[in-house]
């Protein structure tokens, strides 16, 4: 299990699982959605949960909405264990992948169904409605019928739906999957705002690493069921604590080595400086981000010698892959007017060096 | 060039048939409307037009009475089997598959499937013996017969339209604080109304029309409309009959165009 870094960075805790472990079928046909898993999610934190299709999140969501319950484990929220809780006895909201407004019902109506199955007094709801949507800009379309909505205003009346009853935690699977690229760079700054503004803790669920990184306090990055790692957006890219995380965000260049006096004895030949040791014996891998990797003239002191086999040009940076010595590919993306002085050509022999403290050295 | 690699409609004397095979199925009935606004006693030969036969008709205190019976089995019947209906459908598609779903669903058809006759035989056989060991003898029979052999037809279209209606609504309403009663009541509930009212219509329509069963355990006095007409037939053809048809027909017509329209998909 991974520990969780540095708490869960702000204050109080919201929402945790402890140990929760989901297995759906029996005997053979036994899927297990999710394993053993530990986390704290903060008190007014936006905590992402990243990982490829199928790894769990949703099940993880469902299991926080009390929409499915854990075949052990607790689910705590304020410190209180809610996993016998029906969802309706749980102050968390949802906005679901698909929105799920109801179609018998105008946007006001939605809006405000919440309030009213809490059974607040029907002058509250109207005046809560109304600053609803406010908040989404949707005042016109009050009256209307979800179904005479477009995507992105639909997506607003599920988020002001779920945020009226002013619940504790509120859960987003994959909410902004629908909409097309652009709509969704202005919800993702929307989202970021209404989160700001109401406080309130955010779960998000995304497969989308750059949504991930640039929206979230903290990341859960999961896989298979488990969760590999958990931090802020800048721990996980620049201390990934295994290979898994190291290619799910962002690029990675992974080379065989061994530890040799804390420094990584790279099999290619040369000796690096690197971080994240734990005195492992045995191969190893080194993760070098392509940025980090500096390209000089060959035979400069400590460069490793290179054969540069490709130059991808992608406006400001060019991609400069190489080969090392045992064969061992590597990239590294310079800025391009740079390529454009050094003269560099395919076939061309070069020297490698890493940035200093670039070099991780990653867990199994 | 792109081609459909079969339409039924290149095989040679296609659209002959399906001609022929709709001018079978609704010439008669064409027949049976057009005569029953014919002048004359006779049923072959046009006489002129006239409205005389639903004039007879409707002085006719045994075709009055008959109409009495029939509307109120009907609308009887259609409430309670479209009760049932709901509770059977939502008992077989809001829960988790259990074991012997696919017998349940043989058992709530069954009224499809077994010969009238056999049931009505049946029917008949436990009646007697509870109207003689009670005494009472009034159209709660047919009324329990009828709202029996609807119910498969209000069940369908209502079973329908909740394994159609997206699960996530009732998720997102329990969400959102509604217990599961309010849940029904607020969502799952005004999603269907649509198909109940349709499943009641042709649960309607179904007792409107039933012959055998009513045949079977009417006591005297009760006959429906149907029944009266056989009985008619039985002595001699009188154009009446085809003004009475004709307007069940157009009745029926009504109530399934009104389920048509409930049953539509939206958008
Ligand atoms: N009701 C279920 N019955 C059986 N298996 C299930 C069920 N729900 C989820 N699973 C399985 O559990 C695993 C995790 O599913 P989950 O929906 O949590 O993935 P996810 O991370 O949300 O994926 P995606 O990004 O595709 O939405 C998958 O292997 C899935 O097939
Ligand atoms: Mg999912």
């Amino acid at each position: 299990m991974i520990k969780n870094q540095g708490g869960t960075g702000v204050g109080k805790t919201s929402v945790e699982a402890r140990q929760i472990a989901k297995h759906f079928g029996q005997g053979e046909a036994i899927v297990k959605a999710l394993d053993n898993v530990s986390v704290e999610i903060g008190q007014g934190e936006f905590f992402t949960l990243l990982g490829p299709s199928g790894c769990g999140k949703t099940t993880l969501l469902r299991m926080i909405a009390g929409f499915e319950s854990p075949t052990s484990g607790q689910i705590l929220l304020d410190g209180a264990d809610i996993t016998p809780l029906p969802p309706n006895r749980r102050p968390v909201n949802t906005v679901f992948q698909s929105y799920a407004l109801f179609p018998h019902l105008t946007v006001a109506q939605n809006i405000g169904f919440g309030l009213e199955m809490q059974g607040r007094p029907a002058a509250e709801v109207k005046d809560r409605v109304a600053r609803m949507l406010a908040l989404v800009k949707l005042e016109p379309m009050a009256g209307r019928k979800t179904s005479q909505l477009s995507g992105g205003q639909q997506q607003r009346v599920a988020l002001a739906r779920a945020l009226a009853p002013t619940p504790k935690v509120l859960l987003l699977d994959e909410p902004l999957s629908a909409l097309d690229l652009k709509l969704r760079k202005e919800m993702q700054i929307e989202l970021k705002r209404l989160q700001t503004e109401t406080g309130i803790t955010f779960v998000f669920v995304t497969h989308d690493q750059e949504e991930a990184l640039t929206m979230s306090d903290r990341i859960a990055v999961m896989s298979a069921g488990h969760l590999q790692q958990v931090g802020t957006a800048r721990e996980i890219y620049n201390n990934p604590v295994n290979r898994f995380v190291a290619s799910f965000i962002g690029e990675s260049n992974f080379l065989p080595a061994t530890l040799e006096a804390g420094k990584a004895r790279l099999k290619a030949g040369g000796l690096v400086e690197v971080s994240g040791a734990k005195g492992q014996t045995g191969p190893i891998t080194v993760a070098v981000r392509p940025e980090q990797v500096r390209i000089v003239a060959a035979g400069e002191p400590d460069a490793l010698p290179a054969t540069i086999t490709n130059l991808v040009y992608f406006g400001t940076d060019t991609h400069c892959h190489v080969d090392l010595a045992d064969g061992t590919e590597v990239v590294a993306r310079l800025q391009s007017p740079a390529t454009g002085d050094a003269g560099l050509e395919r076939g061309g022999k070069v020297g490698l060096r890493f940035a200093p403290g670039a070099a991780q050295v990653l867990g199994d | 060039m792109a081609r459909r690699s079969f339409s039924v409609t290149d095989l040679p004397g296609f659209s002959t048939v399906a001609m022929m095979v709709f001018a079978a199925l609704y010439a008669p009935m064409v027949v049976l409307v057009v005569y029953s606004f014919n002048q004359g006693q006779s049923p072959a030969t046009w006489e002129g037009f006239s409205l005389d036969w639903y004039r007879v008709a409707w002085a006719n205190d045994e075709v009055k009475n008959a109409t009495v019976n029939s509307l109120i089995i009907a609308t009887c019947a259609a409430i309670l089997s479209t009760a049932l209906a709901t509770l059977a459908a939502l008992g077989t598609t809001r829960r988790k598959g259990f074991k012997g779903q696919t017998f349940i669903y043989a058992m709530i058809n069954q009224p499809l499937m077994v010969p009238e006759i056999v049931t009505a035989v049946a029917l008949l056989l436990v009646t007697a013996a509870i109207k003689k060991s009670t005494g009472y003898t009034g159209l709660g029979y047919l009324i329990v017969a009828h709202a029996a052999f609807c119910i498969p037809f209000a069940y369908l279209p209502i079973r329908a339209r909740l394994e159609g209606m997206d699960l996530t609504l009732e998720t997102a309403a329990a969400d959102l604080y509604a217990s599961p009663w309010q849940t029904f009541r607020r969502v799952t509930l005004p999603l269907l109304a649509p198909a109940i009212f349709a499943g009641a219509m042709l649960a309607f329509v179904t007792s409107l029309d039933d012959v055998v069963i009513t045949e079977f355990i009417k006591s005297p006095g009760q006959d429906t409309l149907p029944t009266y007409m056989l009985g008619q037939l039985r002595r001699a053809m009188k154009p009446d009959v085809n003004a009475i048809s004709t307007a069940l027909l157009a009745l029926t017509l009504v109530l399934l165009s009104l389920f048509y329209l409930l049953t539509r998909k939206k958008d």
